[in-house]
């Protein structure tokens, strides 16, 4: 008999259509009931944001997303993120670093703490900064005294958006180093590579993958933040609104085919980052393995 | 165990830049979480932190946060499982790309969420439309703030569920049927109880999650004082009123019923890996 002719009689058993399967019927419902509900919750909702978006025809979407006000959104949203990402990406790769190549005394308490900010209201995530830099805040008289201004402004906005994307390159980074261990840096090392060198040429392309989506997701996340944004922000239009924001002002008066106008730009970057978040997962699946696992 | 890390805090090692990499890292955690975070706790008790949190708004509020996301967290409990098995175990077109949209309340900003579940939910929304002639209001309403909140937290239990579904041993699934349970038997008698971990896991992350939530759920909810008014909203109000010493009180109720649902999922992956043995 040739190999394919045995194929079948080998695998068949083992697959054992009934026993470790449920009944059509079954099935059938459960897919159903799973369908209904992700088409109701999650393809709904977005499918809305477009369809009310060009409900008014193109030239009213167009004219929603070139307005002043909209452009100095998108401006100060791309800015924030230009800033809150790289911040936290050289924060994650520290902290990876510290945490994945040393055995040192309370790593655990560390790692719990990083993952602190995903567990805090993004409300509270821009009250914290308000107690501190507001007028009425600790720092607040000496600030104000300095004319220094944090609330209500670019870096209060910054801040805020640095707290609520914190772990997000970190906790990518750290559990795929853990992983690879220390051989490699200790190879490079050994052979005369200077620390640096050894990050750069060895470590850095070892998590090459890891870090873009790390990446991918905390840029998302700083792009789309609304509740942290919108205590400091202070929502001067044209200067302290970022697009969430701008969506929000929009919406509140009644502009409803601006607001989902600009709010489908966001939706676009949504999925944007799906399709990278889902290509990096195919592709890569082995050098992201890590941090999916949890 | 101490004894390998010598006299310091540091197991030895030829690798370099651990100062400069863990005294960044603390640096940086330190400023940006822990301070801001111990100042938020610090002015809560500068003032009547009993008197506020017991207030009858704010205990409305927490309680309404609180009722909501709890039956919002149990909804995507019972179908982030069904999900979760159905896209694991079956073959249907379009599952690939359904898995992938289960993502989507990660990626998507929460006020984008928040306007599009009130378009359709509203009473001349395109799901409002077929709901209100049976009596049935959802926008403006509690029932607005669940449906919201269930649209962020499906992920978390969906998520939970399918790695360990995925590894789950299917020769225990034979062992149970050979010694003659039928298939009702083996699901609920052998897989739920080891898929257990992992459901209430995500469960307690999405009611983390949906307590503190705040961009979605404010377009929907009416925001009535009382009636419809989430935790998040009051303590916006609270600052600007100015009235920082309330708001932080709120914040710090908040910030432990999140850390107390933390503790709880640690508490049940310390129990999973008592029962199941290592992950």
């Amino acid at each position: 008999m040739t190999d394919a002719a045995i194929a079948p009689l080998l695998v068949a058993p083992i697959e054992g259509p009934r026993v470790t399967t449920e009944r059509p019927l079954v099935q059938v419902t459960l897919i159903g009931v799973a369908v209904i509900f992700l088409v109701l919750f999650l393809l709904l909702p977005l499918a809305a944001v477009f369809v009310e978006a060009l409900r008014a025809g193109l030239g009213t979407y167009f004219a929603a997303i070139t307005e002043p006000d909209a452009v100095a959104a998108i401006k100060l949203t791309v800015l924030v993120a230009a800033i809150a990402v790289p911040a936290n990406v050289v924060f994650g790769l520290a902290a990876s670093w510290a945490i994945a190549k040393f055995e040192f005394k309370g790593k655990s308490v560390l790692n719990t703490l990083i993952d602190l900010p995903f567990s805090v209201s993004p409300v509270i995530s821009g009250l914290i900064y308000v107690l501190l830099f507001g007028a009425q805040g600790y720092f607040g008289p000496y600030l104000q005294s300095h004319h220094i201004q944090i609330i209500f402004a670019l870096p209060g906005i910054v801040l805020a958006t640095i707290f609520v994307t914190f772990p997000f390159v970190a906790r990518e980074l750290v559990p795929l180093m853990q992983e690879q261990g220390t051989q490699d840096e200790e190879a490079a090392l050994s052979l005369g590579a200077s620390g640096w060198k050894t990050f750069l040429k060895v470590t850095l392309p070892n998590i090459r993958w890891a870090l873009l989506y790390g990446v991918v997701l905390c840029n998302a996340r700083a792009m789309g933040e609304f509740g942290a944004v919108s205590v400091v922000s202070g929502h001067i239009r044209g200067k302290t609104n970022t697009m969430p924001l701008h969506v929000e002002i929009l919406y509140n008066e009644y502009n409803f085919a601006a607001a989902f106008a600009v709010a489908s730009l966001l939706a676009l970057l949504a999925l944007i980052t799906l399709v990278i978040k889902i290509g990096l997962e195919w592709r890569y699946a082995d050098q992201i393995a890590a941090s999916r696992r949890h | 165990m101490a004894a390998s890390y010598g006299l310091g805090l540091k197991r030895p090692s030829a690798i370099p830049g651990f100062g400069l990499a863990l005294g960044f890292t603390l640096t940086y955690l330190s400023l940006i979480v822990l301070i801001p975070l111990a100042a938020l706790v610090l002015k809560s008790a500068t003032s009547g932190f009993w008197d506020t949190v017991t207030g009858a708004r704010t205990l409305a509020a927490l309680r309404l946060s609180f009722l909501t996301s709890l039956f919002a967290a149990t909804v995507n409990a019972v179908f982030g499982t069904i999900i979760a098995w159905a896209l694991l175990r079956y073959r249907f077109p379009g599952r690939r790309l359904l898995d992938a949209f289960v993502d989507l309340p990660f990626a998507l900003p929460t006020a984008v969420a928040g306007i599009a579940l009130t378009a359709l939910y509203a009473p001349n929304g395109w799901i409002g439309q077929w709901l209100a002639p049976l009596g049935i209001k959802v926008a403006y309403t509690p029932t607005g703030i669940a449906v919201a909140l269930i649209f962020i937290g499906l992920p978390f239990v969906v998520r939970t569920v399918q790695p360990v579904l995925e590894e789950f041993d299917r020769e225990l699934e034979e062992a149970s049927a050979t010694l003659g349970a039928n298939r009702h038997q083996t699901v609920f008698r052998v897989m739920l109880p080891t898929l257990m971990p992992a459901i209430l896991t995500g469960f307690a992350l999405a009611l983390a999650r949906a307590v503190g939530e705040y961009g979605s759920v404010i377009f929907i909810a009416g925001n009535m004082p009382f009636i419809s008014e989430i935790a998040p909203l009051l303590i916006i109000i609270r600052l600007e009123e100015f009235s920082y010493p309330q708001a932080a009180a709120i914040g710090t109720a908040m910030l432990m019923i999140s850390f107390g649902l933390l503790f709880f999922v640690h508490l049940i992956q310390a129990w999973r890996r008592r029962r199941f043995g290592n992950d």
